[in-house]
């Protein structure tokens, strides 16, 4: 008797298949067809909610790790001085600490502070490159966890044209 | 339906370099439209990215994050032909996945 998979599996199966007929071969990029039940899908409980609602640092950094950082030099913050282009600002982040298991990218005067929060597990570089959305003129602090502890590296971003359509 | 997601990544060593781009309006929920309306918050909420059926990076987004999200980060034990898979997930509960193969 053969299972009649569930609605979303099928949808996937399709997406999946469009896609390696939508010829992304061009990017050097090979779909796979075959859907392994060995791979989770990202999942929305990832998302840590109570800390995208914080409007400040200390608040942001207490509710994604319970813990306060310190400045450090060893956490390098990629920004621009100026930003042309509030809506697109480009923003790396890497850092030389031992054991990285989480970097954070503040923006402190945006409506919300937390712009993004990402986990290293281990065996992956501790670095990232985004672009972000900033409201105006602002410090962006980036917070990188270390060995169960937080460091920081903060930089103004000059912004010229606000990111949030303003 | 072509996928949302577009993904570049290079084994060089031990270490492969991801680059993934992905189709989404990343609407902060802060801009009027034309009428002087509120577009609410659409954003993508967690990116997921695994091979050998471990999670190598995950991102955690908010409405802050740019439109047509991009982002890049390496990671080591992989090698060229391996399967990377990513996938996403938005505050709507819509979803997307890809699997690509390292070059």
């Amino acid at each position: 008797m053969n299972k009649t998979p569930d609605a979303p599996d099928s949808a996937r199966r399709m997406i999946l298949k469009c896609a390696v007929a939508g010829g992304l071969a061009g990017l050097g990029i090979s779909g796979s067809a075959v859907l392994s039940s060995a791979y989770a899908n990202a999942d929305a409980k990832d998302w840590p909610q109570e800390a995208f609602k914080q409007k400040s640092e200390a608040d942001v950094l207490k509710s994604l790790y319970g813990k306060t950082a310190e400045a450090s030099d060893k956490v390098n913050l990629d920004a621009p001085e100026i930003a042309e282009n509030g809506a697109v600002v480009p923003i790396a982040v890497s850092s030389t600490l031992p054991n990285v298991t989480g970097i954070a990218i503040l923006v402190l005067e945006n409506p919300f502070t937390l712009a993004a929060a990402y986990k290293i597990p281990e065996g992956t570089t501790a670095s990232v490159s985004n672009r972000l959305k900033m409201a105006k003129t602002t410090k962006v602090v980036a917070v990188v966890e270390s060995g169960g502890k937080l460091y920081s590296a903060t930089k103004e971003v000059k912004v010229t044209v606000g990111g949030c359509g303003g | 339906m072509a996928s949302t997601i577009r993904v570049r990544a290079v084994a060089s060593g031990d270490s492969t370099e991801v680059q993934s781009l992905i189709q989404h309006p990343m609407d902060s929920g802060f801009v009027k439209d034309s009428k002087g309306q509120i577009i609410p918050a659409h954003h993508i909420e967690v990116v997921q990215f695994e091979h050998g059926g471990k999670t190598v990076f995950t991102a955690q987004w908010g409405p802050a994050v740019s439109k047509d999200p991009y982002l890049k980060f390496s990671f080591k034990g992989a090698k060229k032909g391996d399967d990377l898979k990513v996938s996403w997930v938005d505050n709507k509960g819509a979803s997307d996945s890809l699997v690509a193969k390292i070059q």
